[in-house]
């Protein structure tokens, strides 16, 4: 899935963010990604989408080296892995329902309308459906950033900082949402610094917790 | 920097982006932009309205030159001047020496109540030109190109003293020489039009990309290709130039129908409305026109995506 062996990056200009990074994505396991702020996480999960390419090291992303991948190549790798952002962007101009089937209609394929009142029922955004991004409350932005990253049924799904402007019960209602996605056999990267998060769903599913720190990647120990 | 993979953009799919009433799946990613397309639409039907009288000038003046080259192409004129007693003999000896000329049809010895027709509008009706020593005129048909003026010219001097051999060439060549530079002219000018109309389209869709520079970026983060980003732009601004350009030579053709036809008081300033299939001409410009905006927001689109990874 995603495969990454000594991989290093830095912004230009800037001393190596992250280093001798070494990470193995496994199929259908939930991972945390934590580590304090500023510490690489966002750029780690950028680094996954193809948004930024590694400076140093050897990176493949379903088993193409995404040093080598075309504009059109990046567009495909980002149709197969579904991400949600802290402050996630929409479409203003469209209604939720629209704004979450955008992945298809910008792939070309046609909108199931039936299968999109589902997912929209799935994030209970049912009655926002044809309500307008600017006047969801930040809850609801989430659940419509988590219905537009799976809306392709991508193989893998990253949430940046998912809950990071989330109150603790809708933060959890949203991790269900991430639990179940997994539990129906998604492969779920989370990066979160929220070690009482990660704490509240490894009681409910197991879950792997990797940990950035001075640059590098270490699996975290059982103290989570 | 690293070059474009654009090789996607395949024009079927944008032509079915175009004519397709729904205008496509990828149309509504792109927010409505009102000020900016009625700028569009404006500047392209300015463009597309001057674009027609451009091009009635460059017709115009083109048939001008066509008309008064093959005129001096098809005949000369022969100016015998010797005083009296002799006129008759050399006129006859010039004569003579045309008939055997090759190249040329029968010569025409214009009568005197034709030369004195001519002199009129010199002299007036009233002088009595039969008084003057007014040289006899040979009007010469040309009816070959192997007819060579320069070696008639010799034999006349030779065997016809006084006679002098005019081909027009002095008074008319400047007039055929400045039609053709109007001409060309307004050709260039249509070449300006097309160029600002580029520039005016493609600083519009920059805008346009720039203000949307936030939605570019949400649409290549969910997998967008550049195909259908650039598309929808492209096929917005093709549009706007094509309607803006209907419009404008629509009133641009209306105009030129408008102007006073074609008479002799009037010379060339009556005869700028097209002729014939010369009214199809016009209707290139919205094609045109269409052709300029696509490429020119095609350009745009493929900078503006360069920046967004």
């Amino acid at each position: 899935m995603i495969e990454m062996r000594d991989v290093g990056f830095g912004y230009h200009g800037s001393a190596e963010l992250l280093s001798n990074m070494t990470l193995s994505l496994q199929p259908g396991m939930l991972h945390f990604l934590t580590g304090p702020s500023g510490s690489g996480k966002t750029t780690l999960l950028r680094l996954c989408y193809a948004d930024l390419l590694p400076t140093t090291g050897e990176m493949t992303a379903f088993g193409q080296d995404v040093r080598s991948l075309s504009r059109d190549g990046i567009a495909h790798l980002r149709r197969r892995v579904g991400v949600v952002h802290q402050d996630t962007q929409f479409l203003d101009h469209l209604p939720v329902a629209e704004n979450v089937a955008l992945p298809l209609t910008v792939s070309g394929q046609n909108v199931d309308m039936e299968a999109l009142r589902d997912l929209l029922g799935w994030v209970q955004l049912g009655p926002q459906a044809r309500a307008y991004p600017p006047s969801l409350s930040g809850g609801e932005r989430q659940r419509a950033a988590l219905a537009r990253a799976v809306i392709l049924s991508p193989d893998l799904v990253l949430a940046d900082e998912p809950t990071g402007n989330l109150d603790w019960d809708m933060s959890m209602r949203l991790m269900q949402l991430l639990i179940e996605l997994n539990k129906s056999g998604k492969t779920v990267l989370v990066a979160t610094h929220d070690l009482n998060l990660i704490r509240a769903t490894k009681a409910q599913v197991a879950a792997r917790v990797l940990r950035i720190s001075g640059g590098s990647l270490q699996l975290a120990g059982a103290d989570l | 920097m690293k070059k474009l993979d654009f090789r996607g953009l395949n024009l079927k799919a944008l032509w079915l982006g175009l004519v397709r009433s729904d205008g496509g799946a990828g149309d509504r990613i792109v927010p409505p932009t009102g000020f900016t397309a009625q700028l569009t639409v404006f500047s392209a039907g300015a463009m597309a309205f001057l674009a027609v009288f451009a091009l009635a000038l460059a017709l115009a003046t083109g048939r001008l030159a066509e008309r008064w080259s093959s005129e001096l192409a098809e005949s000369v004129t022969v100016r015998v001047s010797a005083p009296v007693a002799e006129q008759e003999a050399r006129t006859q000896a010039a004569m003579q020496i045309l008939q055997t000329t090759p190249g040329i049809g029968q010569p025409r010895l214009l009568p005197d109540e034709e030369v004195a027709h001519l002199l009129t509008p010199w002299f007036g009706p009233d002088m009595p030109v039969d008084a003057l020593p007014v040289p006899a005129l040979i009007d010469v048909p040309v009816t070959d190109s192997a007819f060579d003026a320069e070696g008639l010219r010799l034999r006349l001097e030779a065997e016809a003293p006084g006679s002098i051999l005019d081909d027009h060439t002095q008074w008319r060549q400047p007039l055929v020489s400045a039609a053709k530079r109007l001409s060309a002219l307004g050709i260039v000018s249509l070449l300006l039009i097309a160029a600002a109309s580029a520039a005016m389209i493609t600083l519009a869709a920059k805008a346009a990309l720039a203000a949307n520079g936030q939605v570019i970026r949400v649409l290549r983060l969910i997998g967008a290709r550049d195909i259908t980003i650039a598309t929808a732009f492209v096929r917005r601004f093709t549009q706007r130039a094509a309607v803006g350009a209907s419009v404008g030579t629509v009133c641009g053709m209306i105009a030129v129908a408008l102007l006073p036809g074609m008479s002799a008081a009037g010379g060339f300033l009556t005869g700028l409305a097209f002729q014939g299939w010369g009214w199809l001409l016009p209707l290139l410009i919205p094609v045109i026109a269409a052709a300029v905006g696509f490429f020119a927001t095609r350009w745009a689109a493929l900078k503006m995506l360069g920046a967004v990874r």
